[in-house]
Formats: structure tokens, sequence, C-alpha cells
């Protein structure tokens, strides 16, 4: 069986996936997501897991403090520039779920969210 | 007069030009206290000067002024305006910043009405913490009282986590404990107390727990902006209603994916935007809310 790890690696174009630092986590194996931010992205905007997967979100900022919200799981942290923060996003069913910034951080501030996608 | 409340709310909507009327009906005013006459005022909201999109708005140097000339012109003028917030829209320098709250404050002077109190949207506050919002028209929240009607403007803005704060939220229950449980109250706030569409984060971190501060009194009515349509809510017995902004609308929640501004109509210029007018029903602890639009068609 092919471990959903394995398949997922280098799905997407333009992921950042930490493919170089996977299971140095210690409790748990899950895979770490890496986004950074500034104003007024986040990179990836898009970022697809798998059904099923937990995964852990680690967000870093570079300029300027800011927040990442998902409202859907109730999930949000402050992004101070030079503290990453991470959530860990328990498994999901497949569909889509919105993140955006919550802290008013200038004129493209409104614009400035993504998508987790997750796909069965 | 027994003490029997009887509770209703209804709301009669009637797409362009709609009246909403509320009735909020409990035990009738005791006593003669104070000088509750019914009045009416005007709510004015997310007038966002120096917006400059075409595509969006290709009047935006002009609907501002034309909707002041609109109040102007009624037939039976009110007693107060109140502005509900992003008076201008936002701008990463602060010069620019003060540059067009200036320009703002010059265009509403226009306004013949005497009294207009205004308060911040987040794209005047959020990025300074209301700071330039103050030079130029002071606190960002406070409370009045007009013909037995207690006004209350929350700041849920100036915060850039569109929180209200401790602080505020401790100065909401002090305001709160000078009055009656029947007390007439009407809150002024820029964004949703309530979690109105959280994907477009059209709510407030901690609006919850100023709703519960104002849970104990039964005549709470709660008029506010941020989301440039109208949009009427209860929590419990207290009504929560969007006013439509004066410069761009935006969709219906969660009808896009993004929340983009709706687009200019040549063959409907204006459509989704105006103001509201609102008639205190004092005998019946109500009001009357007519929505208006920049330019009569
Ligand atoms: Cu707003
Ligand atoms: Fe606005």
């Amino acid at each position: 069986m092919i471990s959903r790890r394995q398949f997922l690696i280098g799905l997407g174009g333009g992921m950042a996936i930490a493919a170089t630092t996977p299971l140095l986590m210690a409790a748990g194996s899950e895979r770490v997501i890496h986004i950074t931010a500034r104003r007024f992205e986040y990179t990836p905007s898009t970022v697809t897991i798998a059904a099923g997967e937990a995964v852990i979100l680690e967000i870093l900022v570079s300029d300027v403090v800011m927040g990442f919200n998902l409202p859907d799981l109730k999930l949000r942290a402050d992004l101070v520039p030079g503290q990453p923060a991470r959530l860990r996003l328990p498994p999901q069913p497949a569909g889509e779920l919105p993140f955006f910034c919550d802290v008013f951080c200038g004129s493209g501030h409104e614009n400035m969210n993504g998508v987790i996608k997750v796909v069965a | 007069m027994g003490n029997a409340i009887d509770r209703r709310e209804f709301f009669k909507l009637a797409g362009l030009g709609s009246v909403v009327l509320v009735s909020g009906c409990s035990n009738l005013m005791r006593g003669t206290n104070q000088a509750q006459q019914d009045f009416h005022f005007v709510q004015l909201s997310d007038t966002h000067w120096g917006f400059h999109d075409p595509a969006v708005n290709p009047d935006f140097g002009g609907t501002l002024p034309k909707a002041v000339a609109a109040v102007n012109s009624l037939s039976q003028q009110p007693d107060f305006v109140m502005f509900t917030g992003d008076l201008t829209h936002t701008t990463d320098d602060p010069a620019e910043r003060r540059r067009r709250l200036d320009e703002f404050r010059r265009i509403a002077s226009g306004l013949t009405v005497p009294v207009v109190h205004y308060m911040p949207g987040e794209h005047d506050a959020a990025l300074d913490n209301g700071k330039a919002y103050s030079e130029f028209f002071g606190a960002t929240h406070y409370s009045f009282d007009h013909k037995g009607v207690h006004f209350i403007v929350l700041d849920n803005v100036s915060d850039p986590t569109a929180a209200v704060g401790d602080p505020q939220l401790q100065w909401l229950k002090d305001d709160l404990a000078t009055q009656r449980p029947d007390s007439r109250i009407v809150v002024f706030t820029h964004r949703p107390l309530f979690d109105l569409y959280p994907r477009w984060d059209w709510a407030t971190r901690d609006g919850d727990r100023a709703i519960a501060l104002l849970m104990p009194y039964n005549n709470v009515t709660v008029f506010y902006g941020h989301i440039h349509q109208e949009n009427h809510h209860m929590t419990g017995h207290i009504a929560h209603h969007s006013a439509h902004s004066l410069m761009f609308a935006l969709p219906a929640p969660g009808s896009q994916p993004k929340r983009t501004p709706v687009a200019w109509d040549a063959s409907a210029p204006y459509r989704g935007l105006g103001y509201r007018r609102v008639r205190t029903e004092q005998a019946r602890a109500g009001y009357t809310l007519a929505e208006l639009p920049v330019v009569k068609g």
C-alpha cells in the first residue's frame, strides 16, 4: 500500500511542501506544511491535503504582525515576525477550508486569504 | 397596565426602497419620566472616502456629496445623523489617511442637521489604533442620551484584531449600569457583534461578550455597517440592523467565493447604495426603518 504521505509529496505545483523535514516531529508523524506570510499574501495560498490526514501548519510571517484564521475549525493564531506559529489540523473530510488574515495589516488586508483543499 | 410582556418583532421587507417595520413591544413606558417624543435619526455608513475604482463606482467623488444633499432635502429633518464607520478608505500612508479624513469632514460638514455623530471603521482606525481618527473626531466610543433613548457607540475596529477589548467592555458594563432593565437602548457599532459570516470575517472577536452584557436589557437595538448591505438578525430579543454603504455594495454572505465588491451597473446606477432613516416609536418601544436611495429614481 502506498502511504498517504508518499502519495501527497509533490501534489500541486508550486506547493512549498517541506519534503526535507517530514518525520522530525516528536509525537505522531504528522506532515508539517510550511506557509509563509507577508503583506498581503500567504505562500502557498492553496494547500492540498488528503481527507483523513492530520497535518501541522507552520506559519511564519516575515514583515508585520498579522493573523491566520481558519473559521470552519475555529482555529486561529497570531503571527509575529520571527516566531513560527503552529496549528494542528485534525483529520478532515473532503472539502475546502478557507483561511484569511484576521489582524488588519494594511491596504491589501481584506484580500489576504487562501484555502486548504481536502481531497478524497 | 399589566406587566405582561408581549414581544413581537416583525419585518416587512420589499426590495428597493424597502421599509422595515420593527416592533419590539414590551410593557409600555411607565410614568412620564423624560421627554419621550418620537423622533428620527439618519444612519449613513461606509462612505469609504478615498476609494477610487471606477469599475465599482465611477461616481466615487460624487456619491457622498449626493447623499449629503439627499439628507439635507428630507422634508422632515432628523434630530441627528450618525455615521457608522469606514468614513474613509484605508491607506498605508498616515499623511494620506489624514488628508482623506479631512476631506470627508469637510464634505460631511455640509449636512444642515446641527448634530452629527461619528465613529470609525477599521479602514479609518485599525492601522494606528484610531490615532488619526481621534485627531479629527475625538473619542471612538462614547454614549449619549436623546429624548429618552440611551445611545451607545461601541468601537470594535481600533483594535486591529477586531475586538472590543477588556477595557471597553468594562466601560460598557459601567455605562449600562446607569440604565434600567426597560430603558430604551440603541447601540451603534461598525462590525456585526454576532457571527454573521465568519468565512468573510463578518464578526467581532469578542462580540459575544458585548451581547452578553446587553442581554439583561429588554429594549436593545443595534445599528451597524461594515457589510455594505441590509441585514436583519436577532440574537435573542436584540435586533441587529446593518446599513448600506455610500461607496460600493458587497455580495450577500456566501453568495460567491470571494468578498469582492459588486460591480457598477450602468443601467441601475447607485443600486445597492443608500442610507437609512430610523423613526422611534416610543409608545411601542420599537423603530421604523426606511432605506433611502442616494438619488431618487
Ligand atoms: Cu468595515
Ligand atoms: Fe466598509
